[in-house]
This record gives C-alpha cells, structure tokens and sequence, in this order.
C-alpha cells in the first residue's frame, strides 16, 4: 500500500526502525518463548531504551514525544513477528499508562507515567472480572470509603502484564446500586512478581515506588495463544488504596474506561493487521518455494486465490487502521472507525493464518514454521477488549443511535 | 575526537534485484535503499570512539542525489550530530572521482579520523577511502576489525586469513571499517526526533574527472549442477578426498 495517505516521514522512520528491532531481536526468540510463556524482559528492557515503551508520551513525561500513529505503527510492526511483544506494549501503554495521563492530576502524572514511559516497570488495567466480561459495567469489585483511603476487595481476571507489572489502573463500585455510575478508577501498585529476574535485567521493579498493601497477582493463565504475553488475576484483598490514587472523578470510571477502549482498540486492530501481514508473508514466500506436482505451488490457481484474497483484505485492514488512527490523532470523534478497524482486522487475521497453514500444508501445522503459532496468536484478537460481537454492537449504536432507541 | 564518517546509499541487500535493460545498471523499480552495511558499522565505531573518549563530534558526509538525506537522517538519529551532503545526480562507478569530491570536502577541517566501510556494497571496489587518505597525504589501514585510540595514536587489528595483525598509526589517519567493532545500534525514538533538529549542511560535489565506467553488467553464470558421490558409508572416502582436493574446505 502507499502509506504516504496516511504516513509523514517520521512515520516510515519509526517503521524502519521497530522493523529493525523485530527482526534482529525478537524474531530470533519468538518461538521459543511461545513454547515456554516466559516473559521477554531482556527485550522488553531493549523497547524501554528505544523509547517504544512511551511512544505517544511528551518528553516531559519520560515519553517518547511522538505521536499516536507512529504509537500503533510500533504495535503494528511488532505484530508482524511477534503478537505477544505487540500485546504487551498495547496493554502497557494504551491501557495501563493512558488513563493516568488522560485522566490524571498533575502529581499522579508526575509519580507514575515517566516510570512508565521509559519501561522501568510494566503497567495494565484491571477492568475484567469473572462475573464482569462483555458487561464490562457489572464491575462486582468494591471500594468503600474509610476517610483517608478506599479499601477495595475483589478479583480481576485475565489481566495483562497483571504478574510482571507494578502500576495498574483498576475500577471497582464505589456506589452498590447505582449501575454503571457507581464506578470509579483507581491506581494500584504491587511488585513485580519476577523480583529477582528484573533486579539481574535491571528493568521491571521499582523498591522506591510505595506499594498498594493487599494487592496482589493470582495465577498465570496457560494460553493458546499470546503465550510470552503475561495473563493473571490482579486480587483485592482488604487493599488500601490512598485517597490521593482515585484517579479521575468519582463514579466516572464506567466513563472513562470506554474511552480508552476505543484507543485500545486501534492498537488490537493495528497487532491484528500485523499478524496477518506476517503470515501472509510467511506464505507468500513458501508458495514460491514449494514444489508439488513439478512446480512451485505458487503457479496453482488455486493458491492464487488464497494470496490474491489475503493481499485485498490486508490493503483493506491497513486503511481502516491507519484512518481510524488519523481520527484520534486529529482529535475527531473515532468510536465507529476504531470498533470497525478491530472487528475486521482480528477476524482478518484469523482468516489470513489459517490460509497460511494450509498453503504451508503440514509443514505449517508443525511448530518448524511460525504460521501455527501465528494462527493461535489470531483467536484471540476477536475476544480481548471487546468480543467481535460487541464490536458489532458497538458499530451498531453508533450507526442505529438516533433511528432506534 | 572529531570524526568524520563517509557513508553510501546503497540499495538494500536484502532485495533481490534485476538488471535494467540499458544492460549497465540495476532496475530501480521497487528498489530500497540503505547506508552500505560496512558504512553503517563506521558509524557505530565513530559513536563508540567518543562514547569512551568523552565529548567529541561526529560528522557524516555522503555524496549522491537528493533522497540520500534519509541515509544522512539515519546516521544522525543513531547519534551522528551533524552531516554534509555533497549533492550529485548520479554517483559514478569510479571511486577516484568520488574520493576527489569528499577530499575536497574533508580537507581542512582538522578531523582526527575519517571512517569508511571497508567497501560499499553494490560496487566493492574499496578504494575510495585510500584514494582520499593519498589526496590528503594521511596514513590509511583498510578493514579493521578492532582499534583503539591512545594519545596522538591508534592501533588496530585487520583479519586475515589465517592471521590477525596489529598495526599502528598516528592521527589524524583514514580507515576503512570491517564487522567487529560493534553491531551498529538502531536509532531509538528519541534518536528520530533529535536527528530532525541536527544540521544537514548541502553543497554540490566537485567530482573528480569520471575515467572508469561499467560497460554491461550480466548475472553471474549458474552454478554447476551438484553431484552425487554414491550412498551410505560406502561414499564416504571419495566425499572426504572431494571436499579436501577440490573444495579445498578440508586439509
Ligand atoms: C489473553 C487475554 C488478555 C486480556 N487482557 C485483559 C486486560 O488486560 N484487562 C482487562 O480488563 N481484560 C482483559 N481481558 C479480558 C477480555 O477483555 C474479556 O475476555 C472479553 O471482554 C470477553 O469477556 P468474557 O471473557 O467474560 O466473555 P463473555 O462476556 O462471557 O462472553 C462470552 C461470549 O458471549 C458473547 N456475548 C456476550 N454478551 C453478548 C451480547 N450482548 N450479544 C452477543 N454476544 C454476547 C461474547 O461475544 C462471547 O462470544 C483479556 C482476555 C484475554 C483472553
């Protein structure tokens, strides 16, 4: 595609350089971490010291001081390698380190973001509960008001980075009854639960950052895919949680975690978009080499029509990411666009791995090649940050709001 | 230390390419371009010097056409603080007109080192850093693998086959830079912004006369076919005389 649509010259530069970085150091141990779940804190310290750990964050603030594009350019560029690296920056920095800089005061700014944007420790967002997944608003969590702190008890599950990380932003009911007005945001802090690993990586735990007492990780989920990304429970148990960490207005949180959902939904779109494009790659390439019959299988209609269609809907994804992208950078309304952009580019990449597997044949089903693991690193796209069905509602109450209520 | 590091644009050797149908140069369709991988290694080794070495300024200089300010940009993003672009339509194959060009723009300014890649990859010809160490009378060692910088001196090894010698040279001196002196690092964020702000300064090359031309350029002939020696352990023997008489991989 002609990126010059949607990309100033910085932009390619960023690509170039998140290319660079994939393929010499990730691409190199993408596969084995797949096998073992471990978490890549040797390159994750590489992306801090690159800057891809803040990217759209001012200078000020520890960031990068770029701007959103070349942010979901970084996801996209990693995704084509590897969806856990991209996962995990997306959950760092658009779920874990936005809502403190969109709705934080000054001195919350101040204490979290740069630790943050400059990757000494990994941040997340605990929104998910078992009773509370698609009706994100059905938050169970409590807080309740003793004075000069919240105490907050209850579970979150299927948090990313929820072991590795030590600054997360979780919502819990402040006012019972009151639905999705009682809600309300509040940072939280625990240690890394790889202490001793990120003291010899030198990256990922903070001994000067306070800690919220009652906080802590709960299992490791074992997944079928995005397996170096790290998936736990984030637990409340009598937590106290200063006054001074409520972050945003009272009962605003429902509020404003649907905002950064639709941010967040650029970034699943944009790793979505890379996975295809890797095994669209991985196939294209294979198709050329590949001989049955006499010839490349490349020279068979039949796998013709896989690619052709593979290339047409990747063109396709790639323009309603980047405009959906264009949208938000411009400060123009992009719920729609950002819902469209994640449905069609996750059931995309789901579509786009499983033609690779077969182009690759058996060979693809053996972990040899990349593409099974690609193909597992698909499903999921269509269930985190909102399931494709409530992609699809979303679009709909956009498009439908005014006609039917 | 002030460095200066010449570098190449270069199309990307990765892709693969064809010839045009002029029969002299490379079809440009689709082509990238990159800083010639040896170059890029001369710059990360002129980062290092003055890394270890306190402050000092590294300057890039390249000569080429217009889009070879993206290769200048690189350079400066991974730490480079300044460049000069010495502006020409088309480089010439012969390095004797180029080097006239960068000895014309180097003379004068008191570096301490002038870095080159060992060879620019698309031409490999290597001679366009000697031939700028004899217009400027400055001692030159060519592929260098490993240096350091003492006082008024430096001392570097270059790989050879079968040997690595150490030799030594007084600054200021000219060196063309082999692998293994470092991976060049890739430019962070921060690197990308700040090279937007770093001074790139243009002025039109004083090309030497051009008396080297390519005529026609063909691929390469195809490989033999491979051979067959036999099957099982029975092939063994004559594989090891083959691989020891003929591929002489073996001794
Ligand atoms: C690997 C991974 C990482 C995650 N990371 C995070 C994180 O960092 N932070 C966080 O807060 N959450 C995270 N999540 C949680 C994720 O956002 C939820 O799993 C997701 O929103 C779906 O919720 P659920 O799993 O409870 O499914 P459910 O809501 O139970 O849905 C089950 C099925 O019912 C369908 N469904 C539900 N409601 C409707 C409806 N109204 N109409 C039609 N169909 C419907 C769904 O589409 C789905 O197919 C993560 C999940 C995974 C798997």
């Amino acid at each position: 595609m002609d990126e010059s649509l949607y990309f100033e010259e910085q932009h390619h530069q960023v690509r170039e350089m998140v290319r660079d970085f994939a393929l010499s150091e990730v691409a190199p141990v993408a596969r084995d971490l797949d096998r073992t779940q471990e978490f890549p804190w040797e390159t994750i310290k590489q992306m801090g010291e690159l800057g891809l750990l803040g990217v759209p964050w001012s200078e000020e603030l520890g960031g990068a001081g770029m701007d959103q594009i070349s942010y979901y350019i970084a996801i996209h560029e990693l995704g084509k390698v590897d969806a856990s690296h991209a996962l995990t920056l997306s959950a760092h920095t658009n779920l874990g380190t936005s809502p403190i800089v969109e709705f934080g005061t000054d001195a919350q700014r101040q204490t979290y973001v740069p630790l943050l944007a400059s990757g000494q420790v990994m941040g997340g967002f605990g929104l998910t509960e078992p009773g509370a997944g698609s009706d994100a608003g059905g938050t169970a969590t409590t807080a309740v008001d003793k004075g000069d702190h919240y105490l907050l008890n209850g579970s979150k599950i299927f948090i990313t980075n929820a072991g590795v990380g030590e600054i997360f932003v979780a919502t819990a009911r402040t006012e019972p009854g009151k639905g999705s007005r009682g809600i309300t945001s509040f940072i939280v802090t625990k240690d890394t639960v790889d202490i001793d690993r990120c003291r010899a990586v030198g990256v990922g735990h903070v001994d000067a950052l306070p800690k919220t007492p009652g906080v802590r990780a709960g299992k490791k989920e074992e997944k079928m895919g995005w397996r170096a990304s790290d998936t736990r429970e984030l637990l409340f148990e009598d937590a106290i949680v200063p006054k001074e960490n409520l972050l945003g207005t009272l009962g605003q949180g429902f509020v404003n975690f649907l905002k950064t959902l639709d941010g967040g939904r650029i970034g699943i779109a944009a790793l979505s978009l890379g996975i295809a494009e890797g095994a669209y790659e991985q196939a294209r390439q294979y198709a050329g080499m590949r001989k049955q019959f006499g010839q490349a299988i490349g020279a068979f209609q039949g796998v013709h029509f896989a690619l052709a269609d593979m290339a047409m809907e990747i063109e396709a994804g790639t323009h309603l990411l980047y405009s959906a992208a264009r949208l938000k950078q411009a400060g123009k309304p992009f719920k729609k666009e950002a819902a469209m952009a994640k449905l069609f580019c996750s059931e995309l990449a789901m579509r786009t791995t499983t033609k690779a597997v077969q182009i690759f044949g058996g060979y693809g089903y053996t972990t040899e090649y990349p593409v099974e693991r690609m193909m597992r690193d698909a499903k999921v796209c269509e269930i985190g940050e909102g399931t494709s069905e409530i992609q699809r509602i979303v679009i709909a109450r956009e498009i439908l709001g005014k006609i039917v209520r | 230390m002030k460095i200066a590091v010449c570098i190449k644009r270069v199309p990307d050797t990765e892709l693969r390419f064809t010839i045009a149908a002029d029969g002299q140069s490379l079809d440009s369709t689709g082509m990238k371009y990159e800083i010639s991988t040896f170059d890029e290694y001369a710059v990360e080794a002129a980062l290092r010097l003055n890394e270890a070495h306190g402050p000092g300024e590294v300057t890039v200089v390249g000569l080429g056409p217009a889009a070879l300010g993206e290769q200048l940009r690189r350079a400066m993003s991974m730490g480079a603080d300044r460049a000069i672009h010495l502006t020409a339509d088309e480089v010439p194959f012969d390095g004797a007109a180029i080097a006239h060009a960068l000895a014309d723009a180097l003379e004068g300014q008191s570096y301490d080192l002038i870095l080159f890649g060992r060879n620019a990859t698309d031409t490999g010809n290597g001679v366009v850093g000697p031939m700028v160490a004899h217009q400027l009378n400055l001692p030159c060692v060519t592929g260098i693998s490993h240096l350091e910088i003492g006082a008024g001196q430096g001392t570097a090894k270059r790989v050879l086959e079968g040997a690595v010698e150490t030799v030594t040279f007084p600054l200021p001196a000219v060196l063309t830079i082999d692998e293994g002196l470092g991976r060049p690092r890739i430019p962070s964020l921060k690197g990308i912004m700040g090279a937007k702000k770093k001074p790139l300064a243009e002025s039109p090359a004083e090309l030497g006369p051009v008396r080297v031309s390519v005529t026609a350029l063909a691929p390469p002939p195809d490989r033999p076919p491979g051979r067959i020696v036999g099957q099982g352990a029975d092939a063994v023997p004559e594989l090891v005389r083959l691989l020891r008489d003929e591929a002489k991989v073996l001794s």
